[in-house]
């Protein structure tokens, strides 16, 4: 066991590794000049020299690379120009408002999805099944966006019950979070949904269920387990669509957080901030995947040995 | 074995896509107005039904200009930029997940790798730093929509590849002098088509949803050219006292990506049944 999670966090440092690559590639190598790009606009051409030379621009290019990969690991993402401060405090300072909304749209996503998924296989056919299908099917194909704005014509134009912007307090959450957890939301109920009906076709719930189990005792304690894995799975990599789906819904919102800011930092042609948000983001993803997988093999004793 | 045939939804999503697509396609026909000068003396009229006239049958926007003309005119600049980026990732991703099976050690490392740390990425963080580079022009904004779709492809046609390579037949023609060319165009594409159809067709949902939302954040389709997403987000400021402005190129695009995904899943039903 020791050693799948030694060769699994191995992986994912690499994989963060390449990510830095990455990162460091958009802003350095497509075109443009990046010493321009890294400084505010109107800037004197002396300053651009002076940057040119401190970023090390004349150098090759794995010398740039490992003094960027230098600097990120002192925790020196560069200086934000909107704000004039570093920019990972920049960062840091907006990320409790999207963590808030992501973990409470992750709550809702599992369980509305499960629930969803669990009650349409066990009905099959019925129009419970018919039905769920319907939602989730929607809730794949309406763009966010449009469902944010619909909410707020419903719920806060029309009908006055709920605020349209703002953060203070739960009822700014509600619309912000149903926005943000439809699409991961109807993902996970039909993952469910299909999962569950495979497994209960297999022998091990039918010798349950001749056993004299009751129906609910068959599904929830001995079918369900087995469908755990797989949506676990989509669940670790909703966290890439809930982060993603983040930057539009606090757009739609205004809603302080980290996606709001990487699209008004990319107006605002602000890299090191945009950099700084790439790395982290990626780096959540990374570890919420990584902790995913050391969670299966406590849940399924197969892969301990795999 | 019986072939199945696609269910009814198929039918359904296909019909949609296609009474869609042909209106676009067929804009200046169906709209006489210009989609995009401004006519101030128009402002923000209903659409018909609810107070509005025959000549602007879903109203006007914020700056007169006839919302079924944009809706139509819109619709095809989205629809080809979908189309584009479509082909593009299924071109990239096949020959990718070719050469990724077929040659193996380094290069399908490097692939793969790729691919992972794309991945890490959620698709619009990375669309918009890339059109913040690159700059918001048709072709940078079909190969951004492509970088989205490409690995899907890439992976599934090299697990076919890997899965086929090993199988007799392909030993036995190439003893029999067939190239390593012909072996994986006669023999391992064939056997991919499906499933890749089947991608290609979800994956169009794909790129009209990211397309739609880079121009709702303004990094994709610049005014005043008109697209689904920018009369969307110029919709917003609008819905206490024009509604119509912001919920009907919504329903545009939610028909389009509904559309396309019942004809996905419709054919993944017909051709793939074990995915489901």
């Amino acid at each position: 066991m020791r050693a799948y999670f030694a060769r699994r966090l191995g992986q994912s440092a690499l994989t963060l590794l390449g990510t830095s690559v990455l990162v460091f590639l958009i802003l350095r190598v497509l075109p443009g000049d990046p010493a321009k790009m890294l400084l505010p606009e109107g800037a004197p051409q002396s300053a651009i020299e002076e940057l040119n030379r401190q970023l090390g621009l004349k150098e090759p290019l794995h010398v740039q690379y490992a003094i960027f990969l230098r600097s990120v690991f002192r925790g020196d993402f560069g200086q934000s120009f909107q704000y004039r401060a570093p920019a990972l405090q920049v960062v840091v300072e907006r990320l409790p408002a999207t963590i808030d909304l992501t973990l409470v749209a992750m709550a809702l996503t599992v369980a509305a999805g499960v629930a969803i998924g669990i009650v349409a296989a066990v009905r099959a056919g019925s129009r419970y099944d018919y039905a769920g299908t319907v939602l989730a099917v929607l809730g794949q194909s309406l763009p966010s966006f449009w469902l944010g704005i619909m909410l707020i014509l419903l719920f806060g134009v029309t009908l006055h019950w709920l605020p349209t912007s703002g953060f203070q307090g739960w009822r700014y959450l509600v619309l912000p979070t149903v926005t943000l957890a439809a699409y991961p939301t109807a993902l996970v109920a039909r993952l469910t949904r299909s999962s569950l009906l495979e497994i209960l076709r297999q022998d091990y719930v039918r010798t349950s269920r001749a056993k004299g189990l009751a129906e609910r005792t068959v599904v929830l304690r001995h079918a369900l387990r087995n469908a755990t894995i797989p949506v676990l799975t989509v669940i670790g990599l909703q966290i890439g669509t809930l982060l993603g789906g983040a930057v539009i819904t606090e757009s739609v919102f205004a809603w302080p957080g980290i996606g709001k800011l990487v699209v008004d930092a990319i107006f605002f042609r602000d890299f090191p901030v945009v950099q700084t948000i790439l790395i982290l983001s990626a780096s959540i993803f990374i570890g919420i995947n990584l902790l995913v997988d050391l969670l299966y093999v406590v849940i399924d004793p197969r892969i301990r040995y795999g | 074995m019986t072939a199945r045939r696609p269910g009814p939804l198929a039918a359904v999503g296909a019909a949609l896509l296609g009474v869609i697509v042909i209106a676009s396609a067929a804009a200046p026909l169906l709209s006489a107005s210009n989609p995009v000068k401004p006519t101030f003396s128009q402002r923000l009229r209903p659409p018909l039904g609810l107070g509005g006239t025959a000549s602007h049958p879903l109203g006007t926007d914020n700056l007169g200009r006839d919302i079924w003309a944009r809706l139509l005119h819109g619709g095809r600049i989205s629809l080809v930029l979908a189309t584009s980026a479509v082909l593009l990732a299924t071109g990239v991703g096949v020959l990718a997940g070719l050469l990724s099976g077929v040659m193996g050690g380094l290069v399908d490392d490097l692939l793969m790798r790729a691919a992972d740390v794309q991945l890490t990425f959620p698709v619009i963080m990375l669309a918009i730093a890339i059109v913040s580079v690159v700059g918001t022009s048709p072709i940078a904004l079909v190969g951004v929509l492509s970088l989205s779709g490409w690995v899907l492809h890439a992976r599934t046609v090299r697990a076919n590849v890997l899965t086929v390579w090993r199988l007799d037949y392909i030993e036995a023609a190439g003893a029999l002098g067939a190239s390593r060319h012909r072996l994986v165009l006669r023999h391992v594409l064939p056997n991919v088509l499906a499933p890749i159809l089947v991608i290609a067709s979800s994956q169009f949902a794909t790129m009209v949803l990211l397309e739609s939302g880079l121009s709702f954040l303004g990094m994709g389709i610049q005014p005043p050219a008109p697209s689904w997403g920018t009369m969307l987000s110029e919709g917003r400021d609008y819905l206490s006292n024009a509604w119509w402005l912001g919920t009907v190129p919504g329903l545009a695009i939610s028909a389009v990506v509904l559309g396309a995904n019942l004809l996905g899943d419709g054919l993944r039903d017909w051709l793939d049944p074990q995915s489901r």
